[in-house]
């Protein structure tokens, strides 16, 4: 089978602090040139190296046609770079790639339009954008608009939309581009939750009608779900491609959008608040007898706590906390709750909570660490890190985007019943 | 799609002598188009006079320069009455002058679309130029109407104002398109572009005839390809005596040199334009 896209050695290498500037002035050149003369001159003509970055670095793969990949990977590890040169929006420093078809490209909903024209018109200008012919979105604009919903508003200038009929329509056009390779970035980050999975829904059309769809994304449950193939992507280079199931775990194991598990992280410099009477000073998280894992929804998960007392003292409160990645406390293990109060000697003391089922969907959750007296002030406050909980069996869409709570059920269908319809 | 053959599309580093990739602009004639569509509808739904600025602002230059040029300090005017010879002028002047100055942002007014998506970039200052040619028709409308306000029979002649458009649309594309790239890599432009525009207007013949000059004076004016292009539309429309050959000559090869270094440079500049808006 023919690849779709093939790229031999691509990298982008962005110069610090000159071409990165915006709005830079003649006068503010002609001062660098000078200054940037004066250092080489003094170092006696070596090239500057530390003022380059490698975006991206020699990346070489190869998708085939009517594969649905996934990159994946930190933030600032190339993975927009990499999208932005295959959609040709800049132009890559070395090597090379190919593309086969016509390719749409989608960094961002609603790329170009604009406030002052009416949903109508900005269908026509966003669809010639986005590389539509007349004819197409003529054929295809009732579509557009009945996957929007926003036939009644059709001819209101954007700009009185609310945000969510906005992304619709803007969503709604890029969905009905139809190229051959799909090229989009994390454009789910946006809109309510009904709506991400209609674009869900949309993206697993797109890539079940065998088109190639490339896909940049911090949700790992949307890449397991969309994509077979997943490269994961390092400081610029690619570290890892295969299955997605396993680069993803892969990369799960070793931090991944949150903290890696089983591995201690020292909270020494973590944002807290507190007397300070007491500290935490290090946690781990894994599954029992599965370390390496992130937890899964409804599964279990250890947390083992190291707290630093300079005193022998007894606290009331020790607990660990989850919140979205919206602040919102969603689960607390507090020991006042069982009301066994922590002895701290002095030094080192570890305490271990074991939370039996993680009732939380597939998702990225900030972990807080919290330390008190019964009553008063915190001793201590951590947010210590963010855990990744995914469900690595999920099968079909899911109902995860947006709802946070695990709803553990089963469905059946009984017969002969007397069903009320 | 089934009807649009699959085709490669490659991506290389930026070759130093870029081609000006004219085919991959006519294949998106389309979105020159509808970005074209979207300047003049933003324009006019935006302003409060909409349409009427094209027409306003001709308009009251030209009762600017019929008093105090014309009136004051006794300007010649080749015979024809002040208001008319400044007008004819004005009409192709406003389009260059507004053409030079709204492609020169027009890169970095559109960097949200620089950024997120490809497309030639030479259709955006393309557009905006374009956008402008509307612009011009309604302030042509104007001066037709006071034309015929000063009893100017129409003459075979008239068809003459097309190539002198022609020449306006390729000095303003070449001119804008030099200054979109160099606004995008230096923002300095955004303050120089209004001066230039008004140290432009001083030289061209527009409040006074290029008949004031002597040769070979008027051919090295004539660089200036406005001038030829405000000669040719008086002559064209009002019967003052032709431009000559050698004013004209100098006027389109400085025309073309602009429009081509401008989009050679222009095509060069674009490759980092996502990196640096």
């Amino acid at each position: 089978m023919t690849p779709a896209i093939r790229a031999m050695g691509l990298g982008k290498r962005y110069e610090l602090g000159r071409t990165l500037r915006r709005d830079r002035t003649l006068r503010e050149s002609v001062v660098e040139s000078v200054g940037e003369l004066m250092r080489t001159i003094r170092r006696g003509g070596a090239q500057t190296d530390d003022r380059e970055l490698w975006a991206l670095r020699d990346a070489s793969f190869e998708i085939a046609e009517g594969e649905a990949v996934g990159l994946i990977g930190a933030n600032g590890a190339g993975k927009s770079t990499l999208l932005k040169l295959l959609s040709r929006v800049t132009t890559p420093t070395t090597g090379r790639a190919e593309i086969h078809g016509r390719v749409g490209s989608l960094l961002e909903v609603g790329t170009g339009f604009h406030p002052d024209l009416t949903g109508r018109e900005n269908v026509f200008l966003n669809g010639a954008i986005l590389g539509m012919r007349g004819w197409e979105i003529e054929r295809k604009f009732d579509e557009i608009v009945a996957f929007a919903e926003v036939e009644r508003f059709l001819d209101t200038p954007v700009k009185r939309y609310s945000s969510g009929m906005y992304l619709r329509l803007a969503f709604a056009v890029a969905a009905h581009l139809e190229p051959e390779v799909l090229l989009v970035d994390e454009v789910l980050a946006v809109g309510d939750a009904a709506f991400q999975r209609k674009c869900l829904g949309k993206m697993g059309d797109v890539a079940a009608s065998g088109r190639t769809v490339v896909f940049v994304s911090h949700n790992m449950d949307a890449v397991m779900r969309l994509c077979t193939r997943a490269l994961l992507l390092e400081d610029g280079r690619v570290a890892e491609s295969g299955p997605s199931a396993v680069v993803v775990a892969g990369y799960l194991a070793r931090g991944g959008t949150g903290a890696p598990p089983a591995q201690w992280i020292e909270l020494a410099d973590a944002p807290r608040r507190g007397s300070g009477e007491a500290r935490f000073a290090r946690v781990r998280y894994e599954i029992p007898d599965e370390p390496g894992r992130v937890p899964r929804p409804g599964g279990p998960v250890r947390f083992d706590i190291d707290i630093e007392s300079p005193v022998a003292q007894t606290v009331a409160s020790v607990a660990v906390v989850l919140r979205s990645q919206t602040g919102v406390m969603l689960l607390v293990a507090d020991i006042i709750e069982r009301g066994v109060p922590m002895t701290l000697a002095p030094g080192r003391n570890a305490i271990r909570f074991d939370i039996g089922a993680l009732n939380l969907t597939s998702g990225t959750y900030g972990v807080t660490l919290w330390m008190s007296h019964a009553i008063g002030k915190p001793i201590d406050e951590v947010t210590a890190f963010d855990v990744e909980v995914l469900d690595d069996a999920s099968r079909g869409l899911g109902a995860s985007a947006g709802s946070m709570v695990h709803c553990p059920f089963t469905v059946s269908f009984p017969s002969g019943s007397d069903r009320a319809l | 799609m089934s009807d649009t053959p699959a085709r490669w599309t490659i991506i290389e580093p930026p070759s130093r002598w870029p081609k000006f990739a004219l085919g991959e602009l006519w294949a998106q004639r389309e979105l020159v188009y509808f970005l074209t569509w979207r300047d003049v509808k933003v324009r006019y739904k935006q302003t409060l006079l909409g349409v009427a600025w094209a027409i306003i602002q001709p308009l009251a230059t030209m009762l600017v320069f019929s008093l105090f040029f014309g009136r004051l300090a006794k300007v010649p005017s080749q015979g024809v009455p002040y208001p008319l010879f400044a007008l004819a002028a004005l009409v192709p002047w406003t389009f260059f002058a507004n053409g030079l100055t709204q492609s020169a942002s027009s890169v970095v007014l559109s960097q949200n679309l620089v950024t997120k998506v490809y497309f030639p970039r030479l259709a955006i200052p393309l557009a905006t130029v374009l956008a402008g040619a509307l612009d011009f028709v309604l302030a042509f409308l104007l001066l037709l109407v006071f034309l015929i306000a000063y009893r100017v029979a129409p003459t075979a002649s008239w068809i003459g104002i097309v190539p002198f458009f022609v020449l306006a649309f390729a000095a303003t594309l070449g001119v804008g398109l030099w200054l979109a790239a160099l606004n995008v890599l230096y923002r300095d432009v955004r303050y120089a572009v209004p001066f230039l525009a008004q140290l432009w207007l001083f030289a061209t013949p527009i409040a006074y005839p290029s008949t004031l000059l002597g040769e070979p004076w008027r051919t090295i004016y004539a660089l200036n390809p406005m001038v030829a292009v405000v000669d040719g539309f008086r002559w064209a429309l009002l019967g003052t005596p032709v431009p000559s050959s050698a004013s004209v000559v100098a006027s389109c090869v400085v025309a073309v040199v602009l429009l081509v270094s401008g989009s050679l440079f222009f095509r060069r500049t674009e490759q980092s334009f996502a990196d640096i808006v």
